[in-house]
């Protein structure tokens, strides 16, 4: 699923402005693109060129809102020390989950780290029960209390 | 900022035109509009309404960090007094190379950190620097610390808000 990396030194200097000076802040006008073109001193069919480019390419994943996480329901952090014999098998069982929507492997006694969202707390409680007793591990659950940054992206290249 | 608006069903549709991304055309907004069967000022003022209340919280170009070479991408974590994590949480939150911060309960004994941040590099030294500064504005505080480095992403879908939910 992840593209090929980018040498950052391959990039315009209009590439990176965009990418630097608009994760945030995409005018909501009736012409968002030209509004851009305009304070960066390039055209609006340049500004779409170089976003589609870069889309397509996977440097952006897309332009557009990022919406603040789901406000219902329950959702907590999880991680489980998986012996590595069966950490294909676990791994495979957890992501099978709808209501697991990130898993990751990670460089630590605790290598699998995953969320989970449900409607409910007791969903979630079932679904933590059921990885305990697939994987034969205690599973740590780390919901979150609290937030502290809201994520208004952050620069790239300074 | 207060999220409790009611969004009705016009926004919902929005939210699900536009969470994959807006259209790369000149007027995307119109263009939403007319899929949706509204104008598009309706589009942008139910938008700025959902960016006032927090429920968007920017709009913009959403980078692809990893592709974009930073591969020093590290999760952190860090046992503080628990009478501090709040204002500890709002200063590594505020550092520009640290995209989220969270207070999380510890799991004793197997788990002592109570604050996570996420915190980007283009390479593992440079993520090395970035923590060791974190290490040093929390002095004495940071009674513990450790970084996890992801070595493979199982899994991860975005955001799944299904209208009518």
């Amino acid at each position: 699923m992840l593209a090929k990396a980018v040498n950052p030194e391959l990039l315009t200097e209009l590439e990176k402005r965009l990418l630097n000076e608009y994760q945030q802040g995409l005018p909501l006008s009736v012409t968002p693109f030209a509004d851009i073109a305009q304070h960066l001193g390039t055209t609006e069919d340049e500004v779409l060129r170089i976003l589609s480019d870069m889309q397509e390419q996977g440097f952006i994943s897309r332009v557009g809102p990022v919406f603040k996480p789901k406000r219902a329901g329950a959702s907590t952090l999880a991680a489980v020390a998986v012996p590595p014999e069966s950490l294909e098998s676990v791994a495979a069982y957890v992501s099978g989950f709808d209501e697991v929507n990130h898993n990751y492997e990670r460089l630590h006694r605790l290598n699998l780290w995953f969320v989970i969202t449900a409607p409910n707390q007791l969903r979630v409680d079932e679904v933590l029960a059921e990885i305990e007793a697939y994987s034969g591990q205690p599973v740590l659950y780390l919901p979150l209390m609290k937030h502290f940054h809201i994520d208004l992206g952050f620069p790239l290249w300074c | 900022m207060s999220d409790d608006i009611k969004l009705d069903e016009l926004d919902r549709q929005i939210v699900v035109a536009t969470q994959a991304g807006l259209p790369l055309v000149a007027e995307p907004y119109q263009q939403i509009a007319e899929e949706l069967g509204t104008t598009a000022e309706d589009v942008m003022q139910r938008m700025q309404r959902m960016l006032e209340s927090g429920i968007i919280r920017r709009i913009g170009a959403v980078p692809n960090h990893y592709t974009l070479g930073f591969r020093g991408n590290g999760m952190t974590v860090w046992d503080v007094p628990d009478e501090k994590v709040v204002e500890y949480g709002e200063k590594i939150g505020a550092l520009d190379f640290v995209s989220h911060a969270y207070h999380r309960p510890r799991f004793l004994p197997e788990w002592r950190y109570n604050l996570f941040a996420m915190v980007h590099g283009t390479n593992r030294d440079e993520l090395k620097h970035k923590i060791d500064a974190i290490a040093e504005m929390l002095g004495e505080d940071n009674r513990a610390h450790e970084v996890l480095f992801s070595t493979r992403i199982l899994k991860k879908t975005g955001l799944r808000l299904i209208p009518g939910s």
